[in-house]
């Protein structure tokens, strides 16, 4: 039994493969298992534990989902919640090196800080510019001489003003009621210092910088994400005692602070298992014959450490609730359309 | 080969206080260094630098030593001599009398040559007085970029940007009417040395190929039902070599024998030749040449005729025997001193006998030390000495033709010099690639080469190719193989596929080819340490039991009973940097021969010396050498380090690493990468790759995509592909660092995961990742150019550019001039599409006759004259994607008025069919193009750019690529870059080291999650990054389809061709197909109705067309009939017609 129990909640890493990655408790599949869902118990059953939180990443614990579920998350936060992005250039002048369509390339991949919410679609035959739908930035950026440039140095930055573009030169326009909905905090490139492109003395750029709200699936520049990913819980058996220099040894194969020497009261040095969340399945050990047999790697099926690293826009605990809110709309419309099929 | 030096260290220290004399060699720390040491100095076309700079500097003033003077035949008094030859720095001449100096980038830029005046002083005589003329231009010589007259010798970086030139650019190529070109190194069996040979009859023969400055011919000795003959082409009939020998004044038979060897079996070998003589009556020198003299070719005989009017046979044949036969053995003419040709042709017979005994091996065609490598120097000498003779024949002529027509004004030979024979001879022969060398009947094409600015290892790949003069279509192994003593000389990778594999050949790294060392000094030097005259000894002496010829370049100077001591003291001096460092010495012992070469074209690389089992260059040095203290020169002027040519390669011994140097070892190699070129050296780990992937490698590298140059912005090449983000290797090897690939690299590095996804990545298709599409992977620029020239015509019209045609009603400009400007060109910047006019250009409608002889023609046939419009000839944008326009530029040159070049630019994102390849001869199109959330990760969130599908591993076997992976995930976890030099490079052991300390599986396999599913997959990936190349195939360039389109006007049949429009072509094997099944209504409407089906009348009483019902032949429309057949076959049928052959049509009525 206890064997079932484990290929029914845990993936066990093996030297060369890894086996039961496949959740194979759907309803009726294990005699003995009551696997049908049940609302109640999935409400008891499901945990968020959150590890860190700060205004770009994240990472939580989610323990009680299926995979598939999780992955949703992850697939929305990558590819279908929406966010701002520069998609139309307007070039009046460009002396750079840079060609247009490459400059053009590199302006749209700016994350910019603007709320993908307080902003609509934009209607792809309407070619005006709407407050609601459109975020429009100057770039207008000229290289000289620095007059007070030192004669001898020979760095671009000295010598000449300018030499630099970086997002920081981007200047916000407000269009309509633009000026009043928003601070002037509230829209800007992410990061000020993003180098877009670099100038000489007698270069300029001059650009009108559209911006669009769009999603991840469209074009990688429109993902609120860096990425959002999870991996599954490590768990790290032990199934004899280790003592000593193999407990050492032991302890090296994993990463710092997975396996911990505990001092026995036979004055051996016994490895026990401490945090098994910060192992990165290197499989080191199981290369070594000593410990083959000993030691055993799994992952538990329904424990996903979620980490999201957000772009800048908005915060990842945000992002995580919209993408919870975009499924659920989802299955809402999923319903919706069987109702409908149904009663027609 | 890591594990085997690192026991050598260990055991060295165990022994080391035991006994030091007896240790083994240490090894000498970092003595890779003296490769870009040696490459500071010699650089990687500095064979091309060499082999010009020689020409510019030295054979240009022999050239003109050797035609100095002009002489006629009407005026005894008259002469023009040169005094001196120079050739200025380069300029260009703006209309009269404007010259200044030029840059090579201006040159491509306006299409022009960048070439440099070629002055001479002159001596002459004007009239009745001795005329000196300094500084008198004769003709402009393209001047090889880099090399010491071009305007970049020696400059630094800073100045090479004013001039808007890439530092990195090797230069060694010339920029004939705009275009860089490069002349190829061509491979030829070496001049002037004796070779025994199988004839096609197979027997033994010892052929010799004699070059001197005037002519060039082969003579051979053979052997013919037990005697022996010298054939050579200027004879009609072979002649026996006794009689040569009698001819050449050796008349008693006893000296002829004993010059061939006094041994037994030679003599006996050669008694039949000797009978033959006598039988033929032969016993006087006066005789001999008298039996030649009847046999020379009428050919020879005008050419001695021509130069020596007013001689009988007898001189003539003496000539010959001087001049033509063996023409390289030097004669004392006055005398008519033969010694030395006699010996040299009893050599030879010498040779042949003891071949035919078996005593000495049939000589290897194929082995390097025979071969010799022309350079662009020596090519365009061959060149300028031709259009010097004719330059010179063309003012002989005019003299001869003026100057007894006594006249007004003195004849100046100075204003009759005409600078255009040598220009243009010069710009021609390398624009085109045909040199025609008259004097040596000499024509061969394809000698020059556009220089390929694909990507910049192609170009460097360019400058290191060498051509082989073997037919290619020959199905040869012998020449196309790789041979041994190539070691080191050649990149055993390097060559590519198909009809030129073996016989295009890459120079290794550190492979210097020499240029001519005066021989003068040289023979002089082998006097004074004792050689003995030869003519002054008989048979006996030369082949005494210890006694050894000295030869010279093929030529023998002496012979010499301590031979050791001549090649220890000739490698003494030279090692002290007395003799030229490239003079080599070597010697056959069977032969007993000493060989000593100063000629140019031999290949040659440094090595190590070894002394006494001891390495001259310690780890002392070395530190010295990084320290800046010591250059490569040190190393040479003290003897640390040598030259030696593949024959003295020959002779030595040398060890490829520090363990396996004994005693006997004479020489040490540098570094064993070397042996590799450049195309090559950029593979990582190839030792560990099957040999065919590292060959696939160096072609494909040289399709890659990156940077080309510095100036890549500056330039207005036809095609240009640049990769918009191109990235530094993260496996790096030696080699790539020393061509300075870094700063130009042709590809990215790519995470890669080795897995199978979905179905479209079978046949080595790749599957790519959107997301890094759209964040700039693979993503590259494509420039285009088109040029629009502005002529002028014999009737002073000239081409025009007008303004955009407006539309009245809109006042805008019509669709098609969209783009264009107020004066007729695109703007900078606009967007054309297809079909969209760049140029608005229109040619006058008559070119020849002017506006007033085409009025009087018009009303003289009684028309009235209208002014005659322009016709438009816009330069149109035909393409279905658009572009951009990057660059317009006006400018002007010499053969046009002017030009307007266009640069057209597109940026392109990879697309599924693009081709991709990894540095292992690995190629694949991208099959699918995924979204980012649908790949695979793994547990640190990373998708990979690149999936790759594992079938495309065990058939290959290129197990470097693994390792790339490992050294570049290790490379990226610990934030440095890693070696994969080929025999060293970073060890397997040490990369999974760091890999398992960062917490990653030692194998480099990682856990990943579907992205499709959320579980693992079952299975543990190959996940890291590998170096990808993007190719230059793209679909955009290859996409065509067609349905109606364009016929071409003689067969009415769909043309042929992408560029064309044209229809994919049903062939005879398709055709087959059809018939095999039987779809015969399949086949008529493929082959005719969707082709060229016709309607003609056919009579069926006489079978020949008719027309319109009607038969012209029969005058009667009773039996004409109309049928169908393809317009080809009517077409056919008239042809035959016209040659008199009546095909008939007989028609049946159909049942």
């Amino acid at each position: 039994m206890a064997s079932m129990n484990n290929i029914r909640t845990r993936i066990k890493l093996e030297d060369t493969e890894i086996l039961h990655t496949t959740s194979t408790n759907f309803p009726g599949n294990y005699s003995g298992y009551d696997d049908r869902l049940n609302l109640d118990e999935f409400r008891q059953n499901l945990q968020v534990q959150i590890t860190s939180l700060d205004d770009t990443t994240s990472e939580f614990d989610l323990i009680g989902i299926d995979a598939a579920i999780a992955n949703a998350f992850r697939r929305i936060l990558i590819a279908e919640l929406p966010s701002m992005a520069i998609e139309k250039v307007h070039v009046t002048e460009n002396s750079s090196v840079l060609p247009d369509d490459v400059l053009a390339h590199r302006l749209g991949l700016i994350p910019l800080r603007a709320d993908p919410t307080l902003f609509i679609d934009k209607v792809a035959a309407d070619t005006k510019e709407r407050e609601d739908d459109t975020l429009i930035f100057k770039l207008k950026v000229a290289c000289k001489k620095n007059p007070k440039a030192p004669t001898d140095g020979d760095d671009p930055k000295k010598l000449y003003i300018n030499s630099n573009v970086y997002t920081e030169h981007m200047e916000w326009i407000p269009i309509g009621n633009q000026i009043t909905k928003f601070k002037p905090e509230d829209i800007g490139p992410v990061f000020p210092d993003i180098l877009i492109v670099k100038l000489r003395p007698g270069q300029e750029v001059d650009l009108k910088l559209v911006c669009h709200k769009g999603i991840g699936r469209d074009h990688a520049k429109f993902s609120p994400v860096c990425t959002g990913s999870y991996r599954l819980m490590p768990e790290i058996i032990l199934k004899k005692p280790i003592y000593d220099e193999d407990a050492e040894h032991l302890q090296k194969c994993f990463t710092p602070g997975v396996i911990e020497l505990e001092q026995d009261n036979d004055g051996h040095r016994r490895a026990v298992v401490s945090k098994p969340r910060l192992d990165m399945c290197s499989r080191e050990a199981l290369r070594y014959p000593a410990f083959k047999d000993s030691v055993e790697l799994n992952k538990i099926r329904d424990h996903f450490i979620f980490s999201i690293e957000s772009v800048g826009a908005l915060r990842p605990d945000q992002l995580f609730i919209d993408s919870i809110k975009l499924l659920m709309s989802k299955c809402d419309r999923l319903l919706q359309e069987i109702d409908g099929n149904i009663n027609n | 080969m890591g594990v085997q030096k690192n026991k050598t260290l260990d055991s060295y220290d165990a022994i080391e206080d035991i006994d030091q004399l007896a240790a083994p060699v240490k090894t000498i720390e970092d003595k890779w260094k003296l490769v870009p040491a040696f490459l500071q100095i010699k650089g990687l076309v500095k064979q091309h630098l060499d082999s010009f700079d020689y020409f510019v500097n030295t054979e240009i003033k022999k050239i003109m030593l050797a035609n100095q003077e002009i002489l006629i035949e009407s005026d005894p008094s008259f002469y023009m001599r040169y005094l001196n030859i120079e050739v200025l720095s380069p300029s260009i001449e703006e209309g009269y009398n404007i010259v200044r100096p030029i840059t090579p980038h201006e040159c491509r830029l306006r299409d022009m040559s960048y070439s440099a005046p070629i002055s001479v002083d002159i001596e002459y005589i004007r009239g009745k007085e001795r005329v000196i003329r300094k500084g008198l231009i004769i003709g402009r010589l393209p001047i090889m970029l880099r090399s010491c007259k071009c305007v970049l010798y020696e400059k630094n970086e800073a100045e090479m940007a004013k001039m808007r030139e890439c530092p990195l650019d090797p230069g060694g190529y010339f920029i004939t009417r705009g275009t860089e070109r490069v002349i190829l190194i061509q491979e030829q069996i070496s001049k002037n040395r004796m070779l025994i040979e199988k004839d096609s009859k197979d027997r033994f023969q010892c052929t010799v190929t004699s070059t001197t400055q005037q002519t060039k011919t082969k003579t051979a000795v053979y052997e013919s039902k037990g005697r022996y003959f010298l054939a050579h082409n200027s004879l009609t009939d072979d002649i026996p070599i006794v009689i040569i020998f009698k001819a050449y004044g050796i008349q008693s038979d006893q000296e002829i024998v004993e010059l061939v060897g006094y041994e037994d079996h030679i003599v006996n070998s050669f008694s039949a030749s000797i009978e033959e003589c006598h039988r033929l009556g032969i016993f006087t020198q006066m005789q001999a040449l008298k039996y030649i003299s009847t046999r020379m070719k009428s050919s020879t005989k005008q050419f001695a005729s021509a130069q020596y009017a007013n001689r009988n046979r007898i001189d003539e044949a003496r000539e010959l025997l001087a001049h033509i036969i063996l023409a390289h053995v030097p004669v004392k003419v006055i005398e008519y001193n033969y010694k030395l040709q006699a010996v040299y042709t009893a050599i030879m017979v010498r040779r042949v006998i003891q071949a035919q005994l078996g005593h000495v091996n049939v000589d290897d065609r194929d082995y390097y030390g025979n071969k010799r490598l022309e350079l662009a120097g020596q090519l365009i000498a061959l060149l300028f000495e031709d259009l010097l003779k004719r330059f010179n024949g063309d003012l002989q002529k005019v003299a001869n033709k003026i100057i007894p027509r006594q006249r007004a004004s003195q004849f100046d030979v100075v204003k009759h010099i005409r600078p255009d024979i040598i220009t243009n001879g010069l710009v021609i022969a390398i624009s085109t690639g045909n040199w025609t060398i008259k004097r040596f009947k000499m024509e061969r094409h394809g000698v020059t080469h556009v220089l390929s600015r694909l990507s910049y290892v192609a170009g460097i790949g360019m400058m290191t190719m060498i051509q082989s003069q073997f037919e290619k279509t020959r199905k040869v192994s012998g020449p196309r193989s790789l041979q041994p003593s190539q070691w080191g000389m050649l990149c055993p990778s390097d060559t590519p596929e198909g009809e030129g594999c073996g016989l295009v050949k890459n120079l290794a790294l550190m492979t210097h080819i020499t240029t001519d060392i005066e021989e003068k000094p040289l023979i002089r030097l082998a006097q004074n340490l004792g050689i003995e005259d030869i003519t002054m000894m008989n048979g006996e002496e030369i082949y005494a039991e210890n006694m050894y010829i000295v030869m010279l370049n093929g030529n023998i100077i002496g012979a010499t009973n301590k031979p050791k001591k001549l090649i220890d003291s000739i490698r003494f001096l030279r090692r002290k940097g007395y003799l030229s460092e490239f003079i080599s010495v070597y010697t056959l012992k069977k032969q007993r021969v000493i060989n000593i070469s100063s000629d140019s074209g031999r290949l040659c690389r440094p090595y190590i010396i070894v002394m006494k089992g001891q390495p001259r260059v310690t780890s002392q040095h070395i530190q010295e050498l990084t320290l800046g203290q010591k250059t490569f020169i040190d190393f040479l002027r003290q003897g640390l380090v040598e030259y030696l040519d593949v024959n003295e390669e020959g002779d030595s011994n040398i060890a490829v690493y520090e363990k396996d140097v004994n005693k006997e070892t004479t020489h040490l190699e540098i570094e064993p990468f070397t042996l590799l070129g450049a195309c090559a050296g950029l593979i990582p780990y190839p030792h560990h790759n099957q040999s065919p992937r590292n060959t696939y490698q160096c072609a494909m590298g040289k399709q890659a995509m990156g940077a080309i140059g510095y100036n890549q912005s500056q330039r207005c090449d036809t095609l240009l592909y640049l990769l918009v983000y191109p990235q530094r290797h993260l496996v790096k090897t030696r080699t790539i660092e020393l061509i300075n690939l870094e700063k130009l690299p042709a590809g990215q590095n790519a995470i890669v995961g080795v897995m199978s996804y979905s179905g479209y990545d079978i046949e080595d298709a790749l599957i790519l990742n959107k997301a890094s599409l759209d964040r700039g992977f693979g993503r590259c620029i494509v420039y285009k150019k088109q040029v629009v020239s502005m002529k002028r015509y014999p009737n002073q019209t000239c081409d025009k550019i007008k303004g955009p045609l407006i539309n009245i009603d809109t006042k805008k400009p019509k669709w098609e001039h969209e783009v264009l400007d107020m004066d007729g060109i695109v703007g900078v910047g606009e967007i054309v599409e297809n079909k969209q006019v760049l140029v608005n250009k229109y040619t006058p409608s008559s070119t020849t006759m002017t506006l007033a002889e085409q009025q009087s023609s018009a009303t003289a046939a009684g028309n009235v004259f209208a002014e005659p419009e322009d016709k438009e000839t816009p330069l149109i944008y035909r393409n279905p994607v658009p572009a951009c326009i990057e660059k317009v530029m006006l400018t002007s040159n010499h053969e046009d008025m002017f030009i307007v070049k266009l640069l057209t630019r597109q940026t392109r994102r990879p697309e599924i069919g693009d081709k991709f390849s990894s540095r292992h001869g690995q190629k694949g199109v991208c099959g699918l193009i995924v979204q980012q959330e649908d790949m695979p990760f793994n547990d640190y969130g990373m998708c990979p750019d690149i999936i790759m599908n594992p079938h495309g591993y065990p058939s290959r076997m290129t197990i470097g690529k693994l390792i790339e992976l490992l050294g570049g995930k290790a490379g990226v976890l610990e934030g440095k870059f890693h070696y994969g030099t080929a025999f060293g490079g970073d060890k397997i052991v040490d990369l999974s080291k760091v890999l398992i300390d960062r917490g990653f599986n030692y194998l480099g396999k990682d856990v990943l999650t579907s992205g499709l599913t959320g579980e693992p997959l079952q299975s543990y990936i190959f996940f890291g990054p590998i170096f990808y190349q993007k190719l230059k195939h793209m679909v955009q360039d290859k996409m065509h389809a067609r349905a109606r389109g364009p016929r071409s006007i003689l067969t009415r049949q769909p043309t042929e061709g992408r560029s064309r429009d044209g229809g994919l072509r049903l062939g005879e094997m398709e055709r087959d197909c059809l018939i095999g099944y039987g779809a015969s209504m399949l086949i008529l409407e493929r082959l005719m109705i969707s082709s060229d089906q016709f309607q003609v009348d056919v009579c069926n009483q006489c079978g020949l067309f008719g027309y319109n019902g009607w038969c012209q032949y029969c005058k009667s429309s009773s039996d004409v009939a109309t049928i169908k057949i393809p317009y080809a076959c009517k077409l056919l049928f008239q042809e035959l017609q016209s040659m008199n052959i009546v095909p008939r049509i007989s028609l049946k009525t159909q049942i």
